[in-house]
């Protein structure tokens, strides 16, 4: 089971397991991991599962689509290049130990 | 005992639980859900659910471990049947529980109406992951079905069993389908997809019966004496708010249970979330009662704060999304009472907006396939701004500067 490490705003760390397969954003809901609100579930239409990807692992995962694009543009906390949808990021096994950093908020 | 009691088991009762342990609420919490299974996401259910593309783990809003860390207790299949806040004491059919807070987050129940023939085998509403599962249940015998309500639960139904190769037909009372919730542009386009996905869509049509055989539904006869043959039908015309319990308590009107912007009812002890309360809302500048995800997320986390003695009003800009075939219809603000519909973008490519303006403020905007004037809309429309209407339409007026 790949592990995905979330980093809060206030520097707080949780490792969660998830099944390959899976979201980093399902990773977060099912393990309480606060901060990650997830309203719609994972289906491009709200964008309350915004983090920030680190720099080590930004460039292993799939590229923004339109739809995630056309979200992250005003997204509540600053967009950067690294901004990412989590429910868009699929955990694989090469992706165990990913790290991403949750924002101040969703809203 | 003291403690919090939580009557409900939807997206507004975990809210007012999260939001209350937050703010600092330390006493217990339990939450009565009369259904089977955590708080879990709906929207699925019309959807990804009934196609078999979202699965039955991925539906729940949180997992047991978000439970556990917060210490926040769930009764599986206990129905509230009576209150009594003189004794602070609700009756379950998990039996009796003490209570020093209540939270009313019973949401809302299919409208059922009154048709000959409404209780024929094959005749089925949606509400619950329970209402779902009976209608995979028997979907692979079912070759056509009559959606009865063009709303969004009518709409995403008969666009997943059209995807699913059954035949469909909606039939709509109204002149056009969304009436209540959007204007008759967005209306008329989506009427033209459904069509173009061969789905037969009949306005105007009031349904006078159903029609069945050795106790299963077979056709659908209109008021005008059409028949359409269905071997299931989706009974969709909206749905009621569950006010029983508060009536009882004498907080509860026929539109809902009536709550301030801190979800607080007239009673201290009491308060109430989501689909089933009506109160002021600060965008809209009235009263009204919203059925939505956000708007049962948002109130019930107002509630939570009052609920820890916390000020926090529900001051939350109202939006709303629905998938139906390759469609993102997302909406926010409220279009009623807007002056001028004004377009943005592409119809023809299938990505635009609506801009619903009431002199020179966007009042609502419903975006297709258009996320980004959504995601411009929750952060704009609650703020002050100005906009004339040759503005929106220029493509090359950029929007973001409003903010």
């Amino acid at each position: 089971m790949p592990r995905i490490i979330f980093r809060d705003a206030d520097g707080g760390i949780r490792e969660v397991n998830v099944d390959a397969g899976r979201s980093v954003m399902l990773g977060a809901t099912m393990n309480g991991v606060p901060g990650i609100d997830a309203d719609c579930g994972g289906t491009l239409s709200c964008a309350t599962c915004h983090v920030y990807v680190d720099e080590a692992w930004a460039d292993r995962i799939p590229p923004v689509d339109e739809v995630e694009n056309d979200l992250l543009e005003n997204v509540a906390c600053e967009r950067a290049a690294n901004s990412r949808l989590s429910c868009q990021i699929l955990v694989t096994e090469d992706l165990d130990g990913i790290t991403v950093d949750i924002p101040e908020r969703q809203y | 005992m003291t403690g919090l009691a939580i009557v409900g088991g939807s997206y507004a009762a975990l809210n007012v639980a999260a939001s209350a342990r937050q703010h600092g609420y330390a006493e217990s919490i339990t939450i009565l859900t009369d259904e089977h299974e955590l708080p879990y996401h709906r929207p699925p259910l019309s959807k990804g659910f009934l196609l078999g593309a979202t699965d039955r783990e991925t539906l729940p809003l949180r997992g047991e471990a978000f439970y556990r860390d917060n210490v926040i207790n769930i009764v599986f299949g206990a129905r509230a049947s009576a209150v009594d806040c003189g004794a602070s004491r609700i009756e379950t059919t998990k039996g009796a529980f003490a209570f020093s807070k209540l939270a009313i987050t019973t949401g809302t129940r299919a409208r059922i109406i009154p048709i000959p023939g409404g209780d024929l085998r094959g005749v089925f509403t949606l509400r619950s992951l329970a209402d779902a599962d009976a209608i995979r249940a028997v979907l692979p015998g079912v070759r056509s079905v009559v959606v009865v309500g063009g709303g969004f639960i009518g709409l995403e139904m008969a666009a997943s069993m059209a995807q699913s190769g059954v035949e469909v037909t909606v039939l709509e009372g109204l002149g056009r389908v969304l009436a209540r919730v959007t204007g008759g542009t967005i209306s008329g386009f989506i009427e033209r997809e459904f069509a173009g996905h061969g789905v037969n869509l009949a306005c105007g049509t009031a349904v006078e019966a159903f029609e069945g055989q050795n106790g299963a539904v077979r056709c659908v006869r209109t008021r005008s004496g059409q028949r359409y043959a269905a071997d299931m039908v989706i009974l969709a015309v909206g749905a009621e708010p569950n006010v029983e319990l508060a009536e009882d308590l004498g907080l509860a009107t026929a539109q809902g249970v009536v709550v301030d912007l801190c979800g607080r009812t007239a009673n201290p002890a009491v308060f109430a979330a989501g689909d089933c309360a009506f109160g002021m809302n600060a965008f809209a500048g009235r009263s009204l009662r919203l059925e939505s995800v956000q708007n049962a997320t948002d109130q019930g986390k107002a509630a939570g704060a009052a609920i820890a003695g916390i000020d926090l009003p529900n001051s939350a800009v109202p939006w709303f999304w629905s998938d139906q075939f390759d469609l993102k219809l997302q909406m926010v603000g409220l279009c009623n009472g807007s002056d001028r519909e004004v377009i943005r973008g592409s119809m023809d490519a299938r990505k635009f907006s609506i801009f619903y303006l009431k002199r020179d403020r966007i009042v609502a905007i419903d975006s297709v396939n258009n996320a980004s004037d959504n995601m411009l809309g929750r952060k704009l429309l609650g703020r002050p701004h100005s906009v004339s209407a040759e503005q929106v339409s220029d493509p090359d007026f950029n929007m973001r500067s409003l903010i």
